[in-house]
């Protein structure tokens, strides 16, 4: 497949704007800036982009929601903040390709009717935060941020925000908290960000790998997007590859190619004997199905969900009971403690499966975790409590014998 | 670290961006980088000059990872132990690296030279076990690499 999100990586100087626009870059922002606003939105609907930070959402309805809403200003944020344990596409982007972001965000700023965007990008990408900082200031000299771009009477700026440590603030409405100077704890909704956001403005929040399918879609129009890939969710995906396999990294294909393909043609292979997948990061449940497409509708019908693409690939050396100990304490660490079940659910699964490594469990504490899975799915207020869950209930279910031999007699 | 120095980024920061609250976060991540901590003094200067409750303030330093009231060694090290690198042998790294610095996860050596955290994941995966110290990248680690780095920086 022809490359799309990672066609300028490997070239030399790729972060700079002349590299940049000598293979066409910042043309898709013309033709923008000689449309209306809603030919660009109904572009991207036609595309069928859902949104690559996890949720799948319609990016074309979300920019229309968006623009549509009374409130001023509005605004359009780019969630760098790649935080899901097992996800490193999004720095690759911003490493390599920053004027993509920033011509993309640029686009979003036009079509849904604003002058401020935002990129909030986590505090630990330092080189990621040095090239984005000096692609700005060349987009600026060039004449493509700032005001009066190329001359068509839009304006628009970017300004940088740094994280600082925290996972859930990838959340969006957790990262709007901490824009604004708040813990980043997540709201519950509605109101949606494309309602009140920002400041209580309309707000557009979306991620890097989303954005970055933008220009292309403008130049080459959505149709041919839409035929790109699995017909329900097309495209060209990141899937982070990782955990026990021969060449993990980051692999650019269309949606919907077979698990097994990707870790046998591109990754070298299993390292050792296959056990299971995480296909979705360590929010997402595990998998033994090697034949299971890679793309939203098929993961979810196998049980699980493609989130960010983060693929992490598990051996049978690994004990079930120590990726369950581990994903059940990093959630334990990152619940932002606003609701109780999510604390509490989290800190006592942590103490449950920690005796269960420990060869102390108690038989019918097993069940007791799926019940409790059950009930923060239903019930916690954010995605991070509502999966937090996932990878240890899909443990118990798929491998009870490991968690049952550590029964304490 | 002296206190000048915080003070001049400080301004900086509120002078391009203004001295709102949304300016809060931005400013002190300027403090913890030029001091290494966020020291009292520095709380204050904030609630004078954002006009946000120190409270607040503590609220959101304690939120985050990446900002601290506690002085810190000179060297941060954050290795990182969640799943694809646990899956690529980051406890035995950490074991490594406890047993060269002589101190556990979460403390600070005696001297102020080093501070040991274990962190979620960095973004860096696909070259697991990996860590930073302060903001330098350090990838596919090894016993050996590890006690290298870690001899390289006692000096
Ligand atoms: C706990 C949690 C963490 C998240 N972290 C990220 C993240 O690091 N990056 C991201 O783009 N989206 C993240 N999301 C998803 C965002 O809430 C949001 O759906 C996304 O930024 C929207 O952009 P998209 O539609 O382009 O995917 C996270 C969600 C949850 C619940
Ligand atoms: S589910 Fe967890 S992380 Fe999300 S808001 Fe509730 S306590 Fe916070
Ligand atoms: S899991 Fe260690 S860097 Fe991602």
């Amino acid at each position: 497949m022809e490359k799309i999100l990672t066609k300028n990586i490997d070239k030399p100087n790729s972060q700079d704007i002349e590299v940049y626009l000598a293979d066409g870059g910042y043309k898709a922002l013309e033709k923008v800036l000689t449309l209306k606003p809603e030919e660009v939105i109904d572009e991207v609907k036609k595309s069928r982009l859902v949104g690559r930070g996890g949720a799948a959402f319609p990016v074309g309805l979300k920019w229309s929601f968006t623009s549509k809403e009374d409130g001023e200003p509005k605004f359009i944020v780019c969630n760098a903040d790649e935080g899901e344990p097992g996800t490193f596409k999004d720095r690759v982007i911003l490493r390599n390709d920053p004027h993509l972001l920033l011509e993309a965000i640029i686009i979003g700023g036009y079509a849904i009717g604003t002058s401020h965007g935002y990129i909030y990008v986590r505090g630990e990408y330092y080189p990621e935060i040095e090239v984005l900082e000096k692609a700005i200031k060349q987009a600026k000299e060039k004449g493509y941020l700032g005001n009066n771009i190329l001359r068509s009477g839009f304006s628009f700026n970017i300004q940088l925000y740094k994280g600082a440590g925290s996972y859930v603030c990838g959340e969006e409405t957790a990262l709007l908290e901490s824009m604004e100077g708040n813990r980043g704890s997540p709201d519950c909704r509605p109101p949606f960000p494309a309602q009140s956001g920002f400041l209580g403005k309309p707000t557009a929040v979306n991620n890097v790998e989303t954005l970055a399918n933008i220009p292309a879609i403008i130049i080459n129009g959505g149709n041919w997007y839409s035929k790109i890939g699995s017909p329900g969710s097309p495209g060209p995906k990141l899937f982070c590859l990782s955990g026990q396999v021969n060449k993990p990294g980051v692999y650019e294909l269309p949606t919907g190619i077979p698990l097994r393909e990707l870790i046998e043609n591109y990754g070298g292979g299993v390292r050792g004997e296959f056990k299971a997948v995480l296909p979705g990061g360590v929010s997402s449940s595990l998998l033994t199905d090697l034949d299971v497409k890679l793309d939203y509708k098929s993961i979810a019908k196998a049980g699980s969900m493609l989130g960010s693409g983060a693929v992490i690939v598990i051996n049978s050396d690994t004990s079930m009971i120590d990726v369950a100990k581990n994903t059940i304490d990093f959630f334990a660490h990152e619940s932002c403690g606003k609701c109780s079940v999510c604390r509490e659910g989290t800190r006592r699964a942590r103490e449950i499966i920690t005796r269960f490594a420990n060869g102390g469990g108690r038989a019918e504490e097993l069940d007791l975790l799926l019940e409790l899975g059950e009930v923060m799915y239903d019930t916690a207020c954010c995605g991070l409590g509502q999966v937090a869950m996932s990878a240890t209930t899909s443990a118990i279910k798929l491998f009870r014998d490991e968690f049952e031999q550590k029964v304490r007699e | 670290m002296s206190t000048a120095l915080w003070k001049t980024k400080v301004d900086e920061v509120t002078k391009q961006r203004g001295k709102a609250r949304e300016t809060l976060l931005p400013c002190l991540e300027a403090i913890q980088e030029v001091s290494g901590y966020i020291p009292q003094e520095a709380v204050s200067y904030l609630r004078e000059n954002l006009d946000v409750p120190s409270v607040d303030i503590y609220g959101v330093i304690t939120f985050y990872g990446m900002l601290t009231t506690k002085e810190q060694g000179k060297y941060v090290i954050r290795l990182c132990n969640s799943l694809p690198c646990y899956l690529n042998n980051s406890e035995n790294m950490l074991e490594v690296i406890e047993r060269e610095l002589g101190i556990k996860a979460g403390e600070t050596s005696p001297d102020k030279n080093f501070t040991l955290e274990v962190v979620p994941c960095l973004g860096l995966c696909d070259k697991a076990p990996a860590m930073m110290i302060n903001d330098k990248i350090y990838e596919n680690l090894t016993e050996e690499s590890a006690k290298k780095i870690i001899a390289e920086l006692k000096g």
